[in-house]
This record gives C-alpha cells, structure tokens and sequence, in this order.
C-alpha cells in the first residue's frame, strides 16, 4: 500500500459545505524525501524508502549520518518502507507533499497509540466488574472476577486477559475519509481520532 | 510546526454586528428544499452565547404561536446568511435562560437606553 509519513497536530472541528459540523484531525503530510528504492532485482521486493522531518548530525548516531552522506541527503529523523505499485515513477530525492491524497478517498492511519499505563481489566480488557457496589459488598466494582478453573487444570491459561500496561500499541484506523488537503500548508484533514499523542508520528496508507 | 489556529483561519467564518445576551436579532438561515436554497428568518432573543473559537454557539429564543422555541446556531456555520441586529437590550446576566420559566409581560426584556 502506498502511503506518506505524517505527524499529528491536532484535532478539531470544521463545517461541511451542507452546513454539518465534523470532527477532524489535522496531520502534517511529509514533506517526505525519497530516499532509497528497493528493487525485485536488488532487494528481492519492492518498496520506496522514505524519509521524514530534519535531525542535526550531532544527534544521529554514525551508521545513520553516513547511510546519509551516501545518499546525499539530509539527514530524515523518521525513515519508513512502503510499498508502491509503481516504483518506476519515482527517483531518488523526489518530495512527496500533502496533494498525494485527494479530497474524499478513504485511508488508513497507523501509529502508536498514547500510553495508558498500568491499568485494570475493566478498562483495558473492557470487563464488566463483579458484582454491584451495595449489598454489603465492597471493592469487587472493578474486579477480573474468576481466573480459571480448580484442580483440573490446577493453572491459569496463557493469554488469560488480566491487568497490566495498556496503551502504547501499534494501532490502526481504517476507512477514515480525507476532508480537507490544504496543499500549501501541507496538511490533510481527516475525519475522526487517529491513534498517539500531538506531535507523534503516523503513517497514511492508500487503499 | 503548524497550530490549530493557523489551520481554523483557512476555514469559512461568518462576519456579522456583533450582539450580546439579551439583544433581539434576526438570523437568516439558509435552507435547502429538494434543490433550490431560499432564506428564512428567524427572529428572537439571544438568552446565549457560549464556547469559543471554533465552538461558539449562540441561542436564539422566540414564542412562536404561544410555544417558546429555541434555536442553537453555531457562529460560524454556512448555513447563516445574515444576522441583523434589531434591538439591544438591557439585562444583568450573560445567561437569559429564567425567560424559559416566564411569560407575556414578564418575559420581557427592556431596551438599552441610548
């Protein structure tokens, strides 16, 4: 699937044309550098290596500063595969921009969704809670319930949903439609949330 | 690095007086029948206005046919034509909505003197 790095900005609210209010979340769309093409021949498949925002050569460890130098370029503080149909239609050092989407095509964002921490079973697994909070019970509102079974297993399944750390997934949102491509800004509204934080990186996927 | 600001300013906004709680104004809105778009008016007091920037919302109270009617108009929604203040009114409050609970002569709001 072809897409573009972008960051989110934010989200807000903006009024269609009929007059309907929509949701949308604002994300800067590259510029993104091409930086390397994998070919069938070289590289056994074949994707377009891109590269995203700025990073000063004091903060880039030598590997990268040089697979840099090689290329030409300045250093991208964000490189990512993906695959495109039509690999031959691009060179090295071409810009992608905000205008590789239109308005009204349907994309799928990914990134990583903001981190929750250690959290219980009802939010994090969407359980029920044992129980009501009268009858004189106390502190079963929240609770997993029942783990397992007794003597037979005598053990609690692997991948029993429990407890833990929640959030700061890979997560992807598919369908969501392109409102607004504001081409001289470089920033593409999306209808509805996409996963992380302000700031944090997304990757935008063609269908 | 873009704000959301910077953003909202590419996006359509309505200019019309600006008016307060209190005031009776005149909104036209535009509405869409099968396909042809006509203007109707609707006229009454703002008892509201609250929210900011892109959220801001007023609240236009009339007695239509002996029955309060309210309406909430985004500021900047495409579907205002025209706002035309008609009357500024005196009140204390920022938030008119003990006119709910009147009516006739008691529901009435003064005129701001000039």
């Amino acid at each position: 699937m072809a897409g573009l790095i972008g960051k989110k900005i934010g989200m807000t609210t903006i009024f269609s044309p009929d007059g309907i209010k929509i949701s949308v979340t604002a994300i800067e769309v590259g510029p993104c550098k091409v930086i390397e093409i994998r070919t069938k021949e070289k590289n056994g498949y074949e994707a377009i290596q891109l590269g995203f925002g700025e990073k000063k050569r004091k903060a880039s460890t030598k590997p990268v500063a040089t697979y840099f130098e090689k290329k030409g370029t300045a250093i991208a503080s964000v490189l990512r595969e993906f695959k495109f149909n039509n690999i031959s239609d691009f060179k090295m050092g071409d810009e992608l921009k905000a205008d590789f989407f239109t308005e009204g095509e349907l994309i799928k964002v990914s990134g990583v969704s903001k981190g929750k921490g250690f959290q219980g079973v009802v939010k994090r697994h969407n359980f029920s809670g044992v129980g009501s909070a009268t009858h004189g019970q106390s502190d079963r509102v929240r609770a997993p319930g029942s783990i397992g079974a007794s003597s037979s297993p005598s053990r609690v399944f692997k991948g029993q949903k429990m407890a833990g750390r929640m959030g700061g997934d890979n997560v992807s949102v598919r369908n969501l439609k392109v409102v607004k491509v504001l081409v001289d800004k470089n920033i593409v509204l999306v209808k509805g949330a996409v996963p992380g934080h302000r700031n944090s990186i997304l990757e935008l996927h063609k269908k | 690095m873009f704000s959301l600001n910077e953003i909202l300013t590419d996006m359509h906004k309505n200019e019309f007086p600006s008016f307060r709680a209190g005031d009776h104004i005149k909104v036209h809105v535009r509405v869409i029948e099968g396909d042809k778009e006509r203007i109707q008016p609707f006229e009454g007091h703002v008892i509201s206005i609250r929210g900011s920037k892109e959220n801001r919302t007023f609240t236009v109270r009339k007695i239509s046919g002996g029955v309060g009617v309210e309406r909430i108009f985004p500021y900047d929604s495409p579907k205002i034509a025209k706002v035309e203040v008609l009357k500024e009114g005196e009140v204390r409050r920022a938030k008119l909505y003990y006119l709910r609970n009147l009516s006739g002569k008691a529901a009435k709001i003064k005129a701001k003197k000039r």
